[in-house]
């Protein structure tokens, strides 16, 4: 018999970002509960709102994308995501087809600033200050930006169907919901 | 097996199932609880064969090459909604062919309408959405369209957002046929064909549209909802929350006529 000890696996370098999001899919990716415990022996966490490390390394394994895109920041963010993520997947019903923000999309975005920031009295004042990120004209799905690998739907996907999604990646198997599991709410 | 060509049989994935002359492939498959995927077919309404979810193959052959290799012709596609079975008839439906797409017509669907199930009254009991989720349509592929379509909340009883519509035309075929209204029609052509209300002013509340209406109760999408009920079945316990669309095919199937 080979008595040899297995070699052990290298953890997975994930990377996850909230871009036009509500960060409920990050709140769901920790309703899978006790599992985090499983996960956390099979993957490392890189740039996440978990860690606060504020950029990708460049080898991360899997990114994990919340949200669409709705202004030039998230632009820049999803394209440090492609560059330096192995796999990219789009998480939630926002990152697949732009969900509630994307509702401002049949609405002209000068429109909305003049009503949004509208002073009695003072006229229009959008804020123009060099650090805050310009609006997009409209705001759209990651896949429609850049080369997204895997989608998982939801508003938020529960937390059995992440570790589910997830499981079945890390096992090297493609994603496969079924019925209960993939929702489009 | 001569029992089985003397009494009506076509086969579906070779599987043998009854038919009365006269029925179309879905209505017999459904009757055998085969589910077939449909959106626009509507047990009591005359086909429609619009949506093309129910394209089946019909008559594939497989033949031998010099070489001893087989090669599948496939058969002619047909929409079971408007194709009569014909006894030993083969058909095809469950096939990955066929899946793959009816897969690229619900996301075709997803991305031409707005459909946003988290704000949709409809959300759990969608047909679209029901379907999406059998066939595992896990992105829309294509482009969002973004169109910009209506919202009519003139009439008392019934809101109309026309953002979901997937012409159908379900609506249309059910206030004719069965409530003798005529409510509504299609208008214009290609991207720009849309749902219209028979008013001059265009609006559904000044047409004599009414809640008990079949087309009020036909909406297979979340276009025509009926007011002051969004959201009254719990998360969890919604039509397709319970069951997958393809459970329980009898539930499509024509209701037998009463001898």
């Amino acid at each position: 018999m080979n008595a040899a000890a297995p070699a052990v696996k290298p953890k997975l370098l994930v990377a996850t970002t909230s871009l036009a999001g509500c960060f409920g899919c990050h709140m769901s990716l920790l309703d899978i509960d006790e599992r985090l415990l499983d996960l956390i022996d099979l993957v490392a966490f890189d740039r996440s709102p978990i860690t606060d490390i504020k950029h990708c390394s460049p080898h991360c394994d899997v990114g994990i994308i919340e949200g669409g895109v709705c202004n030039a920041e998230n632009v820049h963010v999803l394209h440090e995501f492609r560059k330096n993520c192995k796999i990219l997947i789009a998480i939630g019903a926002c990152a697949i087809n732009g969900g509630l923000p994307a509702q401002r999309n049949s609405l002209d975005i000068g429109d909305i600033l003049a009503a949004v920031y509208a002073l009695p009295g003072r006229g229009v004042q959008v804020p123009n200050d060099p650090e805050i990120p310009l609006l997009l004209n409209a705001v759209h799905p990651l896949h429609e930006v850049v080369k997204i690998d895997y989608f998982l739907p939801g508003c938020p996907p529960s937390g059995d169907a992440i570790w589910k999604f997830l499981t079945d990646l890390l096992a090297g198997r493609t994603p496969s919901l079924g019925h209960g599991l993939i929702h489009y709410d | 097996m001569s029992d089985t060509q003397e009494t009506n049989c076509f086969f579906l994935d070779d599987e043998a199932i009854p038919f009365t002359p006269g029925q179309t492939i879905i209505q017999a498959a459904l009757t055998a609880g085969k589910y077939i995927p449909h959106l626009c077919y509507h047990p009591e309404f005359k086909p429609h064969g619009s949506c093309k979810l129910c394209t089946v193959r019909i008559d594939s052959r497989t033949i031998a090459t010099e070489d001893g290799q087989t090669i599948k012709i496939p058969g002619r596609a047909a929409a079971s909604c408007t194709t009569p079975a014909q006894a030993g008839q083969h058909v095809e439906s469950n096939i990955p062919e066929l899946l793959d797409l009816r897969r690229t017509l619900i996301q075709m669907l997803l991305v031409e309408g707005n459909h946003f199930c988290p704000s949709c009254e409809k959300s759990g009991s969608c047909l679209l959405q029901g379907l999406a989720y059998a066939l595992g349509v896990m992105n829309p592929h294509f482009p969002q369209y973004f169109s910009k379509r209506e919202v009519d909340a003139s009439h008392p009883d019934i809101l109309l957002d026309l953002n979901r519509c997937i012409l159908c035309e379900l609506c249309i075929r059910a206030s004719a046929e069965v409530d003798k209204k005529h409510v509504f029609s299609l208008s214009g052509r290609g991207h720009s064909k849309h749902l219209i209300c028979n008013a001059e002013s265009g609006k559904l509340g000044d047409t004599n549209f009414s809640a008990t209406d079949k087309a009020a109760n036909v909406c297979p999408v979340g276009v025509i909802l009926h007011k002051r009920h969004g959201f009254e079945t719990p998360y969890g316990q919604r039509r397709f929350d319970q069951n997958p669309i393809n459970a329980h095919a009898e539930q499509y199937a024509p209701v037998k006529e009463q001898v």
